[in-house]
């Protein structure tokens, strides 16, 4: 790869995009983890905030509430730098990073789906419901798969938001292609001053999540042909 | 002696000769008094038609019978099981009392047949063969048999109320509850829910029908129930209900609808 992109870009433009691209990778993995983590805990969430138990249900709005509330930023601070040093104990940027960005995405996507569970008429649970189905079969076979179709979309365009908020990660040192990036901005070599290497990362979150908006945008007008049939 | 019975296991389905008993039922939501000291004795069989205008408690009254809605005061006893607000599974007693909604409340994301197979798979643990058996027996009973592979949002208004009655009858209830079944109908589709809820009346089936065509009540009732402000304010025979109707306000409200 490196070959390639020396001879397109030329030997110092392409040590620098493989460098930057190699830093890429870690901006995936930890957007994967995120978006799988933060979903995984998201419908535990969603699943509770709606259960018959009250004490359940103020739990998960609890939880939902205070990780909406506190910014990205802070539970990369708190979790990376204030954990290690009030504890006395060591956390890697990795985890530091995937737990933060985890918390942060499950909160938004618990409140992704809890919208899209409501926005199915309450009569479809009433309907399962009076056919003597339980609470549990009635969400699984009747009232999640429609309103499965009604969160796709939105939760989609969030991992963008998930991709664009692990660049915050850089702040607790976590190698991705922010902190690479603004290292070799920082680096005082002619060729790769803020004003050129910035646009080039820019330019790399944007190949990542423009086509994950259009993705959305795609499945939304589908949706909404489908509603009108 | 009555049992206090808060779990449906022992469950008797259609035996006995009372179907649905309401001993002084009273229900409120919060400071508003929706059924007041409610009476009801339904025998096995018996067909009743509930009117009465609307916020008079008709439609509160036949959702506590399969504990949609729970009463506070009072005694409800459906088939020998004793409803309470703190009974836990209702499922049981609902899978026995058949519930037709004014919104037909069919499952858009599933076929017509796939409507009929679900909950008798979830809840009555058939094979999907026989489930299947068993739904296109019912919608050739509502004279849909042709629509099985079709979705809700493709049938007609009319059509889908008669899959969701089919879709009841697959549970293979002792009693059906119907809640102003026609009342979101085109009036050219009334006709032909109206004619499956006579076919079903015709089986013998137990059937409390919350419904403003007095022409249906005429036709099948055995005792015609006139609710107003949550309380039962006249009953009696369709003939004697509409010919020589004793209490004013059931003559102010048949002058009003016929």
């Amino acid at each position: 790869m490196t070959e390639v992109l020396n001879a397109i870009f030329g030997e110092f433009y392409g040590r620098m995009l493989f460098i930057l691209l190699d830093a890429t990778q870690f901006t995936i993995y930890l957007s994967l983890v995120a978006f799988f983590g933060g979903g995984l805990i998201g419908l535990v969430m969603t699943v509770l905030k709606i259960t018959p138990n009250r004490a359940v249900r103020i739990f998960a709005t609890s939880y939902i509430w205070l990780f909406q509330s506190i910014p990205l930023l802070m539970l990369l601070f708190l979790i990376g730098l204030g954990v290690p040093s009030f504890f006395q104990i060591s956390v890697s940027p990795w985890l530091a990073a995937g737990i933060a960005l985890t918390l942060f995405t499950s909160a938004y996507m618990s409140e992704v789906w809890r919208g899209a569970l409501e926005s199915v008429p309450n009569g479809q649970w009433e309907g399962g419901k009076a056919l003597g189905m339980t609470f549990r079969q009635t969400l699984v076979d009747v009232v999640a798969p429609q309103a499965l179709t009604v969160a796709l979309p939105p939760t989609v365009g969030f991992m963008v938001q998930v991709i664009k908020g692990t660049s915050m990660a850089y702040i607790i040192d976590f190698s991705d292609l922010m902190r690479i990036g603004k290292q070799i901005a920082n680096s005082q070599v002619p060729g790769a001053e803020p004003f050129i290497v910035f646009p080039i990362i820019a330019f790399i979150y944007f190949v990542l999540c423009f086509p994950l908006s259009q993705w959305s945008k795609s499945m939304e007008r589908k949706r909404a042909l489908g509603t009108t049939r | 002696m009555r049992m206090k019975n808060t779990q449906p296991t022992t469950f008797k389905k259609g035996s006995g000769d009372i179907a649905v008993t309401l001993k002084g039922v009273n229900k409120w939501y919060g400071d508003f008094h929706v059924l007041r000291d409610v009476d009801l004795t339904v025998k096995r069989g018996e067909r009743i038609v509930i009117c009465g205008p609307s916020g008079s408690g008709k439609s509160t009254l036949i959702r506590c019978i399969n504990h949609l809605e729970t009463h506070q005061k009072g005694s409800i006893n459906v088939d020998g099981t004793e409803l309470s607000e703190e009974m836990k599974n209702a499922e049981k007693l609902r899978q026995d009392a058949g519930m037709v909604f004014q919104n037909f409340n069919l499952f858009p994301h599933l076929s017509v047949i796939d409507n009929c197979i679900l909950p008798q798979r979830r809840v009555l643990k058939r094979s999907k063969d026989e489930a299947r058996e068993v739904g296109m027996k019912f919608l050739a009973r509502v004279k849909i048999p042709e629509q099985a592979d079709k979705y809700p949002g493709q049938l007609s208004g009319g059509q889908q109320q008669r899959v969701a009655i089919a879709r009841a009858l697959c549970m293979e209830p002792s009693l059906m509850l119907f809640d102003e079944p026609t009342s979101a109908l085109d009036p050219e589709m009334v006709g032909e829910v109206l004619d499956t809820m006579v076919g079903l009346a015709e089986t013998g089936m137990t059937m409390l029908c919350v419904t403003h065509e007095m022409g249906f009540a005429r036709e099948v009732a055995d005792r015609v129930i006139f609710m107003d402000a949550g309380q039962i304010v006249e009953e009696n025979t369709p003939d004697a209900f509409f010919d020589n109707p004793q209490n004013e306000r059931t003559k102010a409200f048949l002058k009003q609808i016929l």
